[in-house]
């Protein structure tokens, strides 16, 4: 079976900077498979390009054999294409609940006219839509004390928890996690890595993620790939991935120094 | 064809001083990243300073020309402390609505003062037209097209060689580094509201010599706004240029089609250019950052 | 003091007056409402006309500016857009009211997407100045297309008519008014509790996680620019009718700020904002008149520049003191009863 997602040989360059060099990746559907590599290795540019806000000047993107490179984000998204952001993207204005709301946005159909007329179709549409983020989402990721509380307001921790349940609103095929743990304290760590697990086990969802915490990318990741100044430079199991050279020079400088990286949690 | 030439000359010694007039909102725009809706109204109460020291005290022009200045660093400084300075770090929506109401305030502010009729500003240039090879410009049009050219390169080099203007430009590029250098950015800020609200004084009295001085003559900066987009908002040769520019076609369709016109064409134009070249003729498109 | 609110059901939890306190309060206000008309004198209900008039438009201008993050400085351009479109259907073709009204502000609407359409290559705030283009072209065609606008002069219409009632007192036009407001209003409160509206919000909030939601930020954009222009024209249609004539001068540069300043001051991005300043705005200028009518007549002609002044101090000290307006004020006032005997 092919992956759900295939990356094939990405390049993207701004200017005179390499941010991505012939990049490849595959992510197998239900697998959870990280990104790694040093500050300005190209996670980030890697994640902005598969969820479209840069166009890549070589390579192509296929999303369960569909070729998605030039489809603009919001198609993307309708593919099933779901992602949380570095620095928190939530919706400020506005309550939890609207924020996880938004997240089914575009499998809903109510048009401009219903939408103000409130009449029927429209109503029932979002009342099945509560029911259905109440139980899949909100008891989910137990965040149901909050629903009602504006998100400007709420903790860190909190918030990523949020953009989290925003992003499984989407009903995603693949899930793109941008740092999902950067900044929490041990405890919000261990939340977030448990409700990572349990996207996967209970609803099937393939994970494809960023992250920085060597423990938390080891504990939970069946694959994982590592970029270093915009090339891979080492791929394969999380065991594997620890013991290569070239991913130890990579994080420590040269190659002989001990190899104890899966240690070093939080590594920046 | 000579009308085209000579009504042309004369549309581009007008497009000096809407170059001047650009030049303040760029100022505010790339420092502060403010489109300062309430410039045509500074230029407008500098116009009225000028009237209020010249003709209604009866000073000497130079001395009133000085005053003027004062009075002008005066209010932009006022109006960055008292409405700008408390909105820092707020939506640029909420810090341009600020402007938009300041400009009401001045507009409002200046029937009450001076009366909503119009006045002549007392002569500052000889009367005599400069003529260009049988070409007649109206003597203070000509003489304004100089003042304004003298005024926008001696913010130029002001810009480039002082202390200040390379603290301005660093503020510009970058707040945070900025501040990290020890530039002290609020009052930064601060001088960019002076120096803009001080060409658009100059301007304010050129524009006032060449038509009339009423409360509307604000509306020009509008007009000239319209000027700004077209050159870029952060582009200072843009901002000549488009000025420039929108003097001649105004010149133009002025004569040959109508008066009438004359003030609708710079915003017809503006939304043409817009839905082209969204970021101007000469500014920089922002790379985002997610 | 208010313990809890508790709901049994989601249609419950997603109805738009949840409390029975809330309900008692709109009851309250469609008794007024209804009462007011048998009590006020025509003076008042002129007034009471302009305000719903203006309610409409506020609200138009805080779907764009306030819910979808657009300033828009030609709002009252839209508004004369509904109010010629009004005319003319009626002195030419002779439609009815209630068929000129809804086509006005289509005619509005198609006005403002063609406006809108540089929102797909501009941010924010450039897109403001292509509203203000708009205003002074708009304001243009007024001005000089004779034939269908009657110039600087203007043009008149006949009076409303339904069913052998003819609309020609503040009486009956009151009715209208609020007929068409109370729609308008509960339209606007029903999109915004659903899809179509939080995507408006979205887009204001962050236009990037929008997109990633699967948000078309163009198409988002526009029909929140069509909406607004929507409402606009609907406004000015009404104008129309009110005062029977349409002319250049009520739908100034001026008069968009008016309607800038009004959701400003009344809240931006809240229903209650918009009404609460539409109200506040028009009732300023009267108080205003009557405090000048103190100094005489000298004083009575500095009336209009007297009101830009304090117009453009409203917008000022709105926007650094209290930016989510008189709607947060009122929210605050609440929350101290609601909680009463506890301090917070």
């Amino acid at each position: 079976m092919a992956p759900l997602l295939e990356v094939q040989g990405l390049s993207l360059a701004f200017g005179g900077v390499q941010a991505l060099d012939n990049v490849s990746l595959d992510v197998e559907e239900g697998s959870i498979t990280a990104v790694i590599g040093p500050n300005g290795a190209g996670k980030t540019s890697l994640f902005n390009t598969i969820s479209g806000f840069y166009r890549p000047q070589t390579g192509r993107i296929l999303l369960e054999g569909t070729d998605i490179t030039h489809r603009p984000p919001p198609k993307r998204a309708a593919l099933g294409l779901a992602r949380t952001f570095q620095n928190i993207a939530l919706f400020r204005g506005m309550t939890v609940l609207d924020n996880i709301k938004l997240g089914q946005h575009v499998h809903m159909k109510t048009g401009l006219l219903a939408a103000g007329l409130y009449l029927g179709w429209a109503q029932r549409e979002e009342i099945a839509l509560r029911e259905e983020i109440e139980h899949d989402v909100i008891d989910f990721l137990e965040i149901d004390h909050i629903r009602n509380a504006p998100v400007a307001a709420l903790p860190y921790g909190l918030q990523k928890r949020v953009e989290l349940a925003r992003a499984l609103a989407m009903k995603p095929r693949l899930l793109l996690l941008d740092e999902p743990v950067a900044g929490m304290n041990r405890e919000e760590t261990e939340d977030m890595a448990r409700f990572i697990l349990d996207v996967r086990e209970e609803r099937g969802i393939t994970v494809l993620l960023v992250e920085h915490d060597m423990d938390v990318v080891m504990d939970i990741s069946d694959h994982v790939a590592v970029l270093n100044f915009g090339r891979e430079i080492g791929a394969g199991s999380p065991a594997a991935v620890r013991d290569m050279p070239a991913v130890i020079e990579a994080y420590l400088g040269h190659a002989d120094a001990e190899a104890d990286m899966p240690g070093a949690s939080g590594a920046s | 064809m000579d009308f085209f030439l000579e009504v042309s000359l004369v549309g581009l010694a007008i497009g000096g001083v809407y170059a001047l007039v650009a030049v303040g909102y760029v100022l505010v725009y790339r420092t502060t990243h403010v489109i300062n809706f309430a410039h045509g109204n500074m230029m407008m109460f500098g116009a009225y300073f000028y009237f209020t020291f010249a003709e209604l005290l009866g000073l000497h022009w130079t001395i009133s020309i000085v005053l003027t200045v004062i009075a002008a660093a005066g209010l932009g400084a006022g109006i960055e402390r008292v409405a700008l300075r408390p909105l820092l770090g707020r939506p640029a929506i909420s810090i341009v609505m600020v402007t938009v109401g300041i400009a009401s305030i001045l507009h409002g502010a200046a029937q009450l003062i001076w009366t909503a009729g119009d006045f002549f500003l007392p002569p500052i240039f000889p009367d005599l037209p400069i003529v260009i090879d049988e070409m007649y410009i109206p003597a203070n049009t000509g003489y304004g097209f100089l003042v304004a050219l003298g005024a926008i390169g001696g913010f130029l080099l002001l810009f480039r060689f002082t202390r200040s203007g390379v603290a301005m430009r660093a503020t510009a590029s970058d707040q945070i580094a900025a501040t990290t250098m020890g530039i002290n950015v609020p009052a930064m800020f601060s001088l960019t509201w002076v120096y803009a609200s001080i060409t658009a004084a100059l301007a304010g009295v050129v524009v006032g010599s060449i038509t009339t001085l009423n409360p509307s003559m604000g509306l020009i900066g509008l007009s000239v706004l319209a000027v700004v987009i077209l050159g870029g908002m952060d582009s200072v040769i843009g901002a000549v240029a488009a000025g420039l520019i929108v003097g001649w076609i105004e010149a133009l369709t002025g004569f040959y089609i109508g008066g009438a016109f004359k003030d609708v064409v710079p915003f017809v134009v503006l939304l043409a250019i817009l839905i082209v070249r969204p970021h101007g003729l000469f500014g920089t498109p922002e790379i985002e950052r997610l | 003091m208010l313990i809890g609110n508790f709901k049994e059901r989601y249609e419950a939890d997603e109805a738009i007056f949840r409390t029975t306190r809330s309900r008692v309060w709109l009851g309250i206000a469609v008794a007024l409402i209804v009462a007011f008309p048998f009590v006020g004198n025509s003076y008042h209900l002129y007034m009471a006309g302009l305000i719903g008039i203006n309610i409409i438009a506020a609200t138009g201008i805080n779907i764009l500016t306030g819910y979808t993050g657009l300033i828009s400085l030609g709002h009252a351009a839209f508004m004369g857009v509904g109010a010629y479109t009004v005319a003319w259907l009626s002195n030419n073709v002779g439609l009815p009211f209630y068929i000129c009204l809804p086509l006005g502000g289509l005619v509005a609407a198609a006005v403002g997407v063609v406006v809108g359409i540089p929102s797909l290559r501009i941010k924010g705030l450039y897109l403001a100045i292509a509203t203000l283009a708009a205003q002074f072209i708009l304001g243009f065609v007024f001005n000089e297309w004779e034939p269908v606008t009657g110039g600087g002069r203007g043009t008149s219409l006949a009076a409303a008519e339904i069913g052998g009632i003819v609309l020609d007192t503040e009486f009956e036009l009151y009715w209208l008014i609020v007929v068409v407001m109370v729609l308008a209003l509960l339209f606007a409160r029903n999109l915004f509790r659903t899809r179509v509206g939080r995507a408006f919000i979205a887009v204001r909030d962050r236009d990037i996680s929008a997109e990633v939601m699967g948000i078309n930020l163009l198409r988002t954009k526009l029909t929140a620019f069509a909406l607004s222009s929507f409402y606009a024209g609907l406004a000015g249609g009404l104008m129309a009718y009110f005062f029977k004539v349409v002319s250049p001068e009520q739908y100034t540069f001026s008069v968009s700020i008016f309607m800038l300043a009004a959701v400003v001051v009344g809240g931006m991005g809240t229903i209650l904002g918009g009404i609460l300043g539409a109200i506040f705005m028009t009732l300023i200028p009267e108080i205003l008149g009557e405090i000048t009518q103190i100094f005489g007549a000298g004083a009575v002609a500095m009336l209009s520049s007297a009101r830009e002044v304090v117009f453009g101090l409203l917008i000022v000290g709105f926007l650094v003191f209290e930016p989510r307006g008189l709607a947060q004020i009122w929210k605050r006032i609440k929350r101290v009863y609601e909680i009463w005997p506890f301090r917070t």
